[in-house]
């Protein structure tokens, strides 16, 4: 497991620590912070039925965050479920974030230069599609990479496998995210796989693995600059395996965690979280303050605030818009269909 | 003008559109260097190099993610899924992700990705290679469900298909692969997609098919010509959406019909037919719709094919009761 910082925050792979400025490593740490703080609102807006479906975060920041903080805006982001931060940080307003939580199409497009997808349900069916996306970026001669993400339970499925060979086949510059966080649902990694690690599925392809310390911000991010660098010189995809947990439920929808974790195991990850960990990190440094912290949770919440009121008015969906959507040219049964909403929808 | 089959059409609606346009992009099993299992792409790979017609790893579900993934970067991609059974493993990347693809990004993004494949029966293939899967597609909202019936519709639909910047599932029927030949014109040109053809004008019954059976009706339409019955053939040619216009103006004329599908009874297209001519012309009827149709069992094993298959004196044998009722 390829490691930077250990859980006090101290660098044990000295020759791996990231080149980052004062001020990147600040910026990932006000990342971290913010989607914390963004995961607690959530949670709460949904207990109060003021936001939709949603796959809580908290825990795998370093994940999610230290791996989009080494991509380029021209980078095409295929996410699952749970990986809307990445979205959000990609260039994705806060209130479409939400839209798309509360089920209203809005939330799903994109701003032009936002190059990605709203997040998948399909567990798996984003692979093959990123093997694609990178197939067309090569083809197009664009120095960018395809980026996508899922959790352990998804190396099960087989589009994960057709996807990662079909990059390797085609020499495409994809990365391959597998987030480790111990539990699809409720069946705990090793019941998944008799695999010893999720990395080690990257040989049967004949792509680049590695496993990594998914709650160590700057190992995800080093790892990902140097897997990035090396797709977009032509040197082929590469399958990176974060090793995390989740904090929450898999979603707001009703799993109980406490059914299948116990308290003993949530504690010992909690003492490998990512902020604490880099925060200590930073502090040591003279670069991470309460008074820092506390700002960023602020400036958060303001935000949030602002991007609820957005969402509640923006306007309702109708059904004529979702029909005005699904062809580009309206064909005939939907243009009758179209006069019948119409008349039910003036009412 | 020359005279071609089927397969030369679609060959040559590739070409054309290969030619025409840098974003289209042909990939499947096998259709590079061999040029299909059928010969579908031969010659293109040699013509356009392996950056535009190229083969795939062997995995259904990946072809079909592949497609997405290249259309998304502004390409055209034209998948050959090598035989309709296989179809199964990539549905979800067929129905679940390449139809929704313009709705569910509030039509910021388009998928306008044609998948051929080959269907039908009558030609002795082993298990899963001939069924008619159309009617599982054609209840996916999203993608238009294309089958041509002669070489000429084929070329240009499917001309049509590759332009147009919505998913098309276009089916060949294998029989029709090289069974005979029709006039294609050698430049390109399109049939407009959604619309049903008249392949044989008649006042006393219509016969609405697709595909093989279109070919079926004809020649049922010919002997009942001896029994003084004049049949109209409608060939619907895209299955999704169903051109209710043309079938409703002939209903309105011949005051009976025929559907006729080789899928199985419970499977396809014809249920649906029957549905919209009952809501649009039920006044002008004469007689209950009736269907000619394969039975409810899985596609047969391949020396009970020629019995299980919808055949045209099933069709004159069911023209005859909406005749006499």
């Amino acid at each position: 497991m390829f490691q930077v910082l250990d859980e006090n925050g101290e660098v044990v792979n000295k020759e791996y620590e990231p080149d980052l400025s004062d001020d990147n490593l600040k910026e990932l740490m006000r990342r971290m912070v913010y989607t914390r703080v963004l995961d607690q609102r959530s949670i709460a807006l949904n207990r109060q039925g003021r936001l939709g479906f949603y796959a809580p975060t908290a825990g795998q920041e370093a994940s999610q965050l230290g791996s989009h903080y080494a991509l380029e805006q021209e980078d095409f982001l295929l996410p699952a479920y749970r990986d809307v931060p990445q979205l959000i940080w990609h260039g994705l307003p806060l209130y479409q974030a939400f839209l798309f939580s509360r089920g209203h199409f809005h939330g799903n497009q994109f701003p032009e230069d936002v190059h990605g997808l709203s997040p998948q349900i399909i567990i798996g069916a984003q692979y093959t599609q990123t093997a694609g996306v990178a197939l067309g970026l090569k083809k197009r001669g664009k120095k960018a990479v395809a980026v996508t993400y899922t959790g352990d339970g998804g190396t099960s499925q087989g589009d994960f496998y057709e996807g990662v060979n079909f990059a390797g086949a085609y020499n495409a510059p994809a990365l391959f995210f597998v987030q480790n966080n111990q539990f699809a649902i409720s069946v705990p990694v090793e019941k998944q796989t008799n695999a010893k690690t999720l990395a080690q599925k990257a040989v049967a392809a004949g792509v680049e693995g590695y496993q990594v310390d998914g709650m160590d911000v700057l190992a995800v991010y080093a790892v990902t600059k140097k897997a990035r660098e090396s797709a977009i010189n032509g040197e082929g995809p590469a399958l990176i395996e974060t090793l995390t947990y989740r904090y929450g439920p898999h979603t707001m929808a009703g799993d109980d965690p406490t059914r299948y974790r116990t308290d003993d195991l949530d504690n010992e990850w909690e003492k490998r979280d990512p902020l604490i960990r880099f925060r200590k990190y930073l502090e040591a440094k003279n670069l991470w303050s309460e008074e820092d912290e506390n700002k960023v949770i602020e400036e958060a919440k303001e935000e949030i605030k602002a991007a609820i009121k957005k969402a509640d008015n923006h306007p309702k969906q109708k059904v004529t818009d979702l029909i005005d959507i699904m062809h580009e040219e309206l064909p005939v049964n939907l243009q009758e269909q179209m006069e019948e909403y119409r008349e039910k929808e003036s009412k | 003008m020359a005279q071609k089959t089927m397969i030369q059409a679609i060959t040559d609606a590739m070409q054309h559109e290969l030619k025409n346009d840098d974003n289209v992009l042909v990939f499947g099993e096998d259709v590079g260097q061999n040029g299909g299992v059928f010969r579908a792409t031969e010659g293109l790979q040699d013509e356009f190099g392996e950056e535009r017609v190229f083969d795939t790893p062997l995995a259904e579900s990946g072809i079909g993610g592949l497609a997405l993934g290249l259309a998304l970067q502004g390409f055209r991609p034209v998948p050959e899924i090598q035989f309709i059974g296989f179809i199964y493993e990539a549905m979800d990347a067929l129905n679940g992700q390449i139809a929704r693809m313009r709705y569910r990004s509030g039509d910021t993004k388009s998928a306008p990705i044609t998948v051929r494949t080959p269907f039908g029966g009558g030609v002795h293939t082993p298990e899963l290679h001939a069924d008619s899967l159309e009617g599982m597609i054609a209840q996916q909202p999203g993608f238009r469900v294309v089958v041509p019936s002669t070489p000429y519709d084929a070329k240009g639909l499917l001309i049509s298909s590759i332009r147009n910047n919505d998913p098309v599932f276009f089916m060949e029927h294998m029989k029709l692969y090289r069974s005979f030949r029709d006039e294609v014109p050698d430049e390109a040109y399109t049939v407009e997609l959604d619309k049903a053809d008249i392949k044989r004008e008649g006042k006393d019954v219509t016969l609405i098919g697709y595909g093989a059976m279109v070919h079926t009706a004809l020649k049922a339409a010919d002997e009942l010509e001896q029994e003084n019955i004049d049949a109209e053939v409608i060939d619907l040619r895209t299955l999704s959406p169903i051109d209710t216009e043309t079938i409703v103006e002939s209903v309105k004329k011949t005051n009976r019909v025929v559907v006729i599908q080789e899928a199985q009874r419970q499977a396809g297209i014809a249920a649906n037919v029957v549905s919209e001519i009952q809501e649009r012309a039920i006044l002008h009827l004469e007689a209950p719709i009736m269907r000619v149709t394969a039975p409810d069992t899985v596609y047969p094993f391949s020396q009970a094919e020629e019995v299980w298959l919808p055949n045209h004196k099933d069709v004159i044998n069911k023209v005859n009761e909406v005749i006499n009722f």
